[in-house]
């Protein structure tokens, strides 16, 4: 399974989003290969689940993959909710 | 890391600024004063919120300031300041805006190490609202120094 996390230039909220995806992975003994990217970038990306921010919600659209939406990328349990959530419906087992 | 980053001159408290240009401006001066970016670094920013939105509010409260190495960034640097009076940025879910900081990257790998610190200690409460509410830099110095042990 791949994740790709995205924002505006790919260097700064992307990692960080990048990091705390991982702690959540751990924390649900998950494997997956997390990246991270600029949105345009994103486009070209193939990836099960692309994560970004709300403000960037509506360049998400055209992925072709489960899109996951943050209000904040430094929340932990919001992070974890949506992931548990994007599994069930991509139907893998956690 | 993040301490040889954020030092005493790179950062700046309880500053009164009239709306979210002007706060990013205080945040980019002191790398601009520093000779770590050049102007049109800090005009890449004000672009990149006009164009893509204010994702950079990255978390209640907080921006995290950027745009790209090849728009005008000379060195590695960072900044950060507190605001005196909080400043809508637009962001539905993070305004107001109390805490900027101004990150200028050489490339995509060597500000990882400093960042990663960085939302260490953004992530915690307390020891971020010790910095939002801080009157002094050595409040500020004594938080990230906390964080930057490798």
């Amino acid at each position: 399974m791949k994740i790709l996390v995205c924002c505006g230039n790919g260097l700064g909220s992307s990692f960080m989003l990048e990091m705390n995806v991982n702690k959540v992975l751990k924390e649900l003994n998950l494997k997956a290969e997390v990246e991270h990217s600029d949105l345009a970038s994103a486009k070209a990306i193939k990836a099960d689940i692309y994560i970004a921010t709300k403000d960037l919600a509506n360049q998400m659209i055209s992925l072709d993959g489960y899109v996951i939406i943050l209000n904040s990328i430094i929340n932990l349990n919001e992070i974890k909710e949506k992931l548990i959530d994007a599994f069930k419906k991509l139907d893998i087992d956690f | 890391m993040l301490n040889d980053l954020l030092n005493k001159d790179r950062i700046m408290l309880n500053i009164v600024c009239e709306n979210w240009e002007d706060a990013i401006k205080t945040g980019t001066k002191i790398l601009l004063n520093d000779n770590c970016i050049t102007k049109n670094y800090e005009e890449a920013i004000i672009n990149n919120f006009k164009s893509l939105g204010p994702y950079m509010v990255i978390a209640p409260g907080i921006v995290l300031a950027h745009a790209r190495p090849e728009n005008g960034v000379k060195k590695l640097s960072m900044s950060l300041i507190t605001l005196k009076n909080p400043i809508n940025f637009g962001s539905e879910l993070n305004d107001p805006v109390k805490l900027i900081i101004t990150l200028a990257a050489i490339d995509s790998k060597t500000h990882l190490e400093a960042l990663s610190q960085l939302i260490n200690l953004l992530m915690n409460t307390n020891d971020l609202n010790i910095i939002i509410n801080a009157k002094s830099k050595e409040e500020v110095l004594n938080i990230i120094n906390k964080y930057s042990i490798t």
